[in-house]
């Protein structure tokens, strides 16, 4: 694995247009990687399509998307997605097959692959069949099969979305671990309470623009874009109006 | 109604008996439908799975001939493959012609076909679905036909189940490159025509009750594996 570095990730001017609409357009961000990145926004705001994006899924149609000035997409990410699609095979296959095609080969990869099923608690399920398991499960096996790579940094898009608040929780505790480990992470949520609990950077996307870059602190107490302010409003409707914000 | 009756009586005789005529006949078409089965699902199970996943210049012409090719008929097939393999015709040299060699190959074209058009499809709804997680791991499409062909394996089985479905119970080209030789190409639908215009009823029926039971096994193990599968794989 390169040793050189790999962030910063920067996108310039990034645009996409799916199906001849404007999903995305003009962002400049700058992620470090030293606090996680929170991607924030109403349905339809374009979360998911900017995580694509960075990790490369999809091809921008303008602006550019650089690792450390460099057009070329490293191989050291990785993506757990809201519905992780698992193979018709066993939870330790699941992982092992991910680190075949990424070059692991004979007893190192039996032994990244029970050792990265282990740190989620997957342990004892090893050999059942992945797609019998729980949601729950189920997502932690898709942060079982990323975290193995052993990626310099983790894209996760609404990991947490389809689970009740146990599974919730235990997905949380492996995020941090993956990060206390040294992976970047960038995640979108609608979860506010994860969002906050996990501090690091804001990025609020208002209808395919970025409305607002704000340290989490800031953002839940005082968001600098109108659009924030609304859908924080709207999102917490029990969250006592901040006596610095203009009311809506 | 009375030589119904008898010819019944006999013909479940004859499968009781395990009459060795009979039975040769059954053999000889299992072999030939197996083995045809085998080699279409060999090259057609990889080539609609490519098919589905690679982007390629004439892609969707490939699709639509692959479909129309499923209401092939079979006697054409029989035709082409006759010419092909006659003493004549540019595989004439290897003395093909009339041989269970002939049969399997004129039923492999017409299995292959339905192989590839069926796997094609379900690797290709499949495809929408792994697409981006298999992209985001570093698989390429030509390193997703064995994971999607590995992962559809009870899907396909059922496709597998047709296509030999389709061998065993094919005539008209088997008739026209196997020549329906006593003990050399004489299958179990060939010998049926045969018996039927013959007016010997009880092997006729003999052999279409066998075909028959042949058949619902099929289906029946492809039923039981589907209910198997998503029990214990999801």
């Amino acid at each position: 694995m390169a040793s050189a570095p790999l962030l910063p990730l920067e996108a310039r001017g990034l645009g996409a247009r799916l199906g001849g609409h404007l999903a995305l357009h003009g962002v400049d961000l700058r992620i470090d990687g030293a606090l996680p990145t929170v991607v924030l926004g109403a349905n339809g705001a374009g979360k998911s399509v900017l995580l694509r994006l960075l990790h490369g899924l999809i091809a921008p149609t303008a602006g550019q998307v650089l690792w450390n000035g460099s057009l070329a997409r490293p191989r050291a990410q990785a993506m757990v997605f809201q519905r992780p699609v698992l193979l018709r095979r066993s939870a330790l296959a699941n992982v092992e097959y991910a680190l075949a095609v990424n070059g692991i080969a004979g007893d190192e990869r039996e032994r990244r692959a029970r050792d990265a099923l282990e740190r989620v608690g997957l342990g004892p399920l090893a050999g059942r069949p992945a797609r019998v398991l729980s949601g729950g499960e189920q997502q932690r096996l898709a942060l079982a099969r990323a975290w193995s790579l052993r990626p310099r940094i983790l894209f996760l898009d609404e990991p947490t979305a389809s689970l009740d608040p146990g599974a919730s929780a235990e997905v949380e505790r492996v995020i941090g671990e993956i990060r206390a480990a040294g992976t970047a992470i960038v995640l979108t949520t609608h979860h506010l309470g994860l969002a906050q609990r996990l501090g690091g950077e804001i990025v609020f996307l208002h209808e395919g623009r970025v409305a607002e870059m704000t340290p989490s602190a800031t953002f839940f107490t005082a968001p600098r874009s109108r659009e924030a302010e609304r859908f924080l409003t709207g999102e917490l409707p029990w969250k006592p109006r901040s006596p610095e914000s203009p009311s809506a | 109604m009375q030589d119904f009756a008898a010819s019944f009586g006999l013909a479940f005789r004859l499968i009781a008996g395990l009459d060795p005529g009979l039975f040769g006949i059954v053999v000889l078409s299992l072999e030939v439908s197996l083995a045809s089965a085998l080699a279409a699902c060999l090259l057609g199970l990889p080539l609609g799975a490519v098919v589905a996943v690679c982007d390629f210049p004439g892609r969707r012409a490939v699709v639509v001939a692959l479909n129309s090719l499923l209401g092939l008929p079979a006697v054409v097939v029989g035709l082409a493959v006759y010419m092909a393999l006659s003493r004549a015709g540019p595989l004439g040299a290897a003395g093909l012609l009339f041989t269970p060699t002939a049969i399997v190959v004129a039923q492999t074209l017409l299995v292959l076909p339905i192989v590839a058009a069926l796997s094609r499809q379900f690797v290709e709804d499949a495809w929408r679905e792994y697409r981006e997680q298999l992209a985001s791991l570093g698989v390429t499409p030509l390193r997703a036909v064995p994971t999607l062909l590995a992962d559809l394996r009870f899907p396909l089985f059922t496709v597998v189940l047709a296509g030999f479905g389709r061998a065993a119970s094919e005539v008209g080209a088997v008739m026209i490159v196997g020549g329906n030789i006593d003990g050399v190409t004489r299958v179990m639908t060939t010998a049926i025509a045969l018996e039927t215009s013959k007016g010997d009823l009880p092997l006729a029926l003999a052999l279409g009750i066998l075909l028959l039971v042949l058949v619902l096994a099929v289906n029946a193990a492809a039923f039981a594996v589907r209910e198997w599968s998503t029990r214990h794989h999801g």
